[in-house]
């Protein structure tokens, strides 16, 4: 079962994550408030997600129809009937009191997802409603609640305990992501709360017969933290264990301040949900039909996008791969393909773009480059208009503006000189201005060629078309 | 006066809906049984001048012009709905239940709220936060419950129709105590948008009225599939005042054998069986059926209903609306002084039962027994009505008690429901009509029929209407 590349101390971590996602739908999942983010507080609330007395649930057939979708992705079994329970709790921001979920016959069981090659199993995913919002700081003498959340749809997503490593954590995670987002079952903003983490952590020696003892971190919202809090986790549970100790089944949080977990609350002192079948729903059939609708609806899936770019575009696995990572960069490709050359476009995509995402750590949906303006470039460096060094610089102040690369060049003048005239006059002046250097050149010192192309190359500020010089240069020093 | 006259009343332009619901209005003033909670003066008399400016409109409707009074169960717009609880003494809904639009659009305009037992948990309406109903024919004696006020209301001749719900019994029983007809649809038939929840998988409402008459054009206002509850049915829609009238024919009538060891006091066992020879009178064949689970209901619905109403009552936490204790110093303490505060003696004692059944542990043991116990007296009853049309017993064990009575032997109050809980928790109809009159008091019979036969209930109870007068006796 152990693989012995992922022990640490010669311990064996084993991880399941319960991934919490929020459903694309327009409505909420037993209401018909609108599903929306950002809007002002206690705008999108109907009686139903205030908990008035005498209201019932109405289940909305979109989330049904986003959860069906998640199964099919996951080659999972799509359940023929399935059943809403009440999760009894008391909680300000619970109007209810209880929240509906599915606990014995959830939406999709059994599914499996590829995660570098390796076959991680998914248990179940079930729908579920989403609670408001508690704020303690907006106030000095009160908290408030915000309900627009109240009753969103969630999909809660549960691994079974396949996973070994922090990095094989985030790497599932980000393949979950990849196929809510692909298949617009959600928009997967983890800094939204769109998508959110549990982490079930134990761990053993190699040869033992049975998981350890597990911890719960709870609500980690970024692939950073989900790494952090893990291999944080691990640490101390190996401590605890080397010391003689045992570790405690238990709920903990993630700090990501301090970077540790601390407790939250005990096995003894945990929640008795009472979790009893929703007597407001009737348990809903799944019919043969509806997932056939929903399958023939379905957006290509990640892997399938990558082998039609492989066929389509000629690109190379790795490119393909980093190109179809996330949908909207297969999407912003596709768009610049349609104007310019794809292979040069990949290029400038995976090596410039990427490294500016990077650097900014912003998504390319909110930078200010756009399949417009981008596609542009690549005609300008394809045309031979700017040289690929321009072209870099020109990138950069479409970042910062996002301005159109005809209107940048030109505003900077940064439009490649290739003018025989102007060339020659400029190479000529070098040539006047650098006798010493010419004397030497013309002596046998061959390598002072490279000079002079530099000299006319900072004269012209890098502008100057490199093929062009060198001829003119050669022909002048020749006479 | 009954329901039929004072609709034609109305209809015939002998009495202008303001004028009829000055006259309700009036007798309201003079209640002295408590039968109501809140009364809506000025609301009623601007929707009688609506209906009588419409008059084209309304006179074709179920319930042309007639006053109604509504248990205080069911959320009405911009006025206060209490379900008997000192929780929502002050609660304003900013909605219709539909029960209520329904009403409102058949023409009938609401006088007042009825007291009820709070949340609709009771059999006596003693458990009211607004004090105990007196019953209309012995102000000493209970009306019922939990629609206690619905039935004495129509029983007092305040207004001729009334609404209530029944969760256990809550309608049958009042009705069959006050001598006033009642009938609990197949669950699903009414919608229960708006109508505060005790037990979801059984809570029905219902109409009360003289006779069969009203209590079917009560029933065609009332009832209406509805997108909002997602448990209503979809089903052929049927007119019951004109199926009133329908031959059903001869029909074969079950009845329970060894009814009489299930402790049915002797004066209500005397009337059960002038009952029997009245419908083999009428050319019903009565049929002696084996019904030996019924009293095991009780134990399953004490369980059930508990269960759901923990759950459905967490909602009240004083964060959000109703009553809510002051000054305390966190989220923990203003939870249980709000509900410690809030609710009163039964209704915790149903929340902590109900949240022991569903427990950890304890949920295999009650919960699933239970709804097993469910299942197996839903099979029993589908199967005798493979071989009868309809079911014959008594509506109660006995005759309108004592108020104060009960307390000290909580599992006796809970027997009340013995006979009335086996429709609720299969979900069938039931029709109680008073079918006799003892010691100066009315006893009350019900038909249980099958799914969706509210028609046949309702046509077989008014042609035993026809040919008795249990029905029009009056305090």
């Amino acid at each position: 079962m152990a693989q012995n590349d992922t022990l640490i101390k010669g311990w064996q971590p084993v991880i399941g994550l319960e991934v919490h996602v929020q459903l694309m739908t327009n409505t909420k999942l037993f209401s018909p408030a609108k599903n929306k983010f950002g809007e002002d507080a206690n705008t999108l609330v109907d009686l139903i997600d205030m908990g008035l007395p005498g209201v019932l649930p109405v289940l909305n057939e979109g989330a049904m129809r986003q959860g069906i979708k998640f199964g099919l992705a996951t080659s999972a079994k799509i359940a023929k009937t399935m059943i809403f329970d009440r999760k009894n709790y008391f909680y300000p921001d619970l109007p209810k009191g209880y929240q509906i979920t599915q606990l014995h016959f959830p939406i999709v069981k059994d599914g499996v997802v590829d995660v570098n090659g390796k076959e991680v199993r998914i248990h179940q995913a079930h729908l579920e409603e989403d609670a408001g919002k508690s704020m303690h700081d907006k106030y000095d003498d009160r908290s408030v609640i915000d309900l627009n959340r109240s009753g969103v749809p969630l999909l809660e997503i549960v691994s079974e305990p396949d996973l070994r490593s922090a990095s094989e954590a985030v790497d599932y995670l980000k393949k979950i992501h990849q196929i809510i987002t692909y298949l617009d079952i959600s928009d997967g903003n983890m800094s939204q709360g769109s998508m959110r983490c549990d982490a079930n952590i134990s761990i053993m020696r190699p040869d033992a017969d049975e998981f350890g003892t597990r911890a719960e971190i709870k609500n980690i919202n970024s692939f950073k933290f989900v790494e952090k809090a893990i291999n944080f986790e691990i640490k101390r549970q190996i401590k605890i264990l080397e010391n003689g100790n045992k570790v405690e089944q238990e709920t903990r949080l993630y700090d990501a301040v301090k970077d540790e977990t601390r407790s939250m609350r005990t096995k003894e002192f945990a929640n008795d949900y009472r979790y009893f079948p929703c007597p407001d729903l009737v348990p809903t059939n799944i019919s043969d039909e509806l997932i056939e609708d929903v399958r023939k609806n379905m957006d290509e899936l990640p892997e399938e996008k990558e082998s039609r770019f492989r066929s389509q575009y000629n690109l190379d696995e790795y490119e393909a791969k980093v190109l179809c990572a996330e949908k909207i960069t297969a999407k912003f490709y596709e768009e610049v393909c349609e104007v310019t050359d794809p292979i040069l476009s990949a290029k400038w995509i995976i090596g410039e773009i990427n490294a500016l995402l990077n650097k900014h750590d912003v998504s390319l949906a909110e930078s200010k480059i756009n399949s417009k303006n981008f596609a542009g470039l690549i005609m300008k460096i394809k045309d031979g208009t700017i040289s690929g060094k321009i072209a870099k610089e020109v990138l950069e102040e479409m970042w910062q503006t996002g301005s159109d690369s005809q209107e940048i060049i030109k505003s900077k003048g940064l439009e490649q000189i290739s003018d025989e005239s102007e060339l020659e006059s400029i190479a000529q002046s070098i040539l006047d201005n650098n006798p010493s250097q010419v004397e030497a050149f013309k002596s046998g010192k061959d390598k002072l060629f490279g000079f002079f192309v530099g000299q006319v190359m900072k004269e012209t500020q890098g502008k100057a078309n490199p093929g062009a010089v060198n001829a003119i240069l050669k022909r002048l020093l020749s006479n | 006066m009954n329901f039929k006259d004072q609709r034609e009343k109305f209809r015939s332009k002998a009495i202008s809906a303001k004028e009829a619901v000055k006259e309700a209005m009036q007798k309201i003033k003079n209640d002295n049984l408590n039968i109501f909670i809140n009364d809506f003066e000025t609301q009623a008399l601007k929707q009688a001048d609506f209906i009588d400016n419409n008059f084209e409109k309304f006179k074709n409707t179920p319930l042309s012009g007639v006053p109604i009074a509504h248990k205080d169960i069911f959320c009405t717009n911009g006025l206060k709905t209490t379900c008997g609880s000192k929780m929502l003494e002050n609660f304003v809904p900013p909605y219709d239940s539909t029960v209520i639009k329904n009403c409102n659009e058949a023409g009938s305009i609401m006088v007042a709220k009825t007291n009820m037992d709070e949340f609709a948990m009771g059999s006596s309406n003693e458990t009211s936060y607004f004090g105990a109903v007196s019953n209309p024919w012995n102000s000493d004696l209970v009306p019922g419950g939990s629609s206690g006020g619905a039935a004495a209301c129509v029983a007092a001749d305040i207004t001729s129709i009334s609404t209530g719900t029944d969760t256990g019994g809550s309608i049958r029983q009042p009705a069959a105590l006050c001598g006033v007809t009642g009938l609990k649809p197949t669950y699903g038939l009414v919608s229960r948008w708006g109508m505060i929840a005790f037990c979801s998988s059984m809570d029905q409402a219902g109409p009360f009225s003289r006779d069969a008459f009203g209590c079917a054009a009560l029933l065609d206002a009332m009832a209406s599939y509805d997108e909002k509850d997602s448990t209503c049915s979809k089903r052929v829609e049927k007119n019951f005042e004109s199926l009133l009238t329908k031959n059903f024919g001869s029909l074969k009538i079950g009845v329970i054998k060894n009814i009489d060891s299930l402790g049915i006091n002797t004066d209500v066992m005397q009337s059960y069986e002038t009952s029997k020879s009245v419908l083999t009178g009428l050319g019903h064949k009565l049929k002696e059926v084996d019904f030996s689970e019924l009293s095991s209901g009780i134990c399953s619905y004490y369980v059930i209903a508990p269960a759901e109403c923990s759950s459905n009552l967490s909602r009240f936490d004083g964060v959000k609306y109703g009553y809510r204790a002051s000054n305390q110093k966190d989220i923990s303490n203003l939870y249980m002084e709000t509900r410690s505060e809030g609710f009163g003696d039964e209704v915790k004692k149903r929340i902590l039962i109900g949240t022991h059944v569903l427990s950890a542990g304890f949920y295999d043991a009650y919960y699933l027994q239970a709804q097993k116990v469910r299942r197996m007296i839903k099979n029993k009853f589908e199967s005798i009505f493979k071989d009868v049309d309809l079911i014959f017993m008594p509506t109660t064990l006995d005759q309108a008690f004592e108020k104060n009575r009960k307390d000290s032997d909580p599992n006796r109050m809970y027997k009340e429901d013995l006979l009335t809980i086996p429709a609720n928790l299969a979900g069938l109809p039931a029709i109680s009509f008073p079918n006799g009159f003892k010691n100066s008091l009315p006893v009350g019979g019900q038909f249980i029929g099958n799914y969706f036969s509210e028609d046949l209930l309702l046509a077989t109870t008014h042609k035993i209407q026809e040919v008795t007068d249990w029905h029009k006796m009056t305090p």
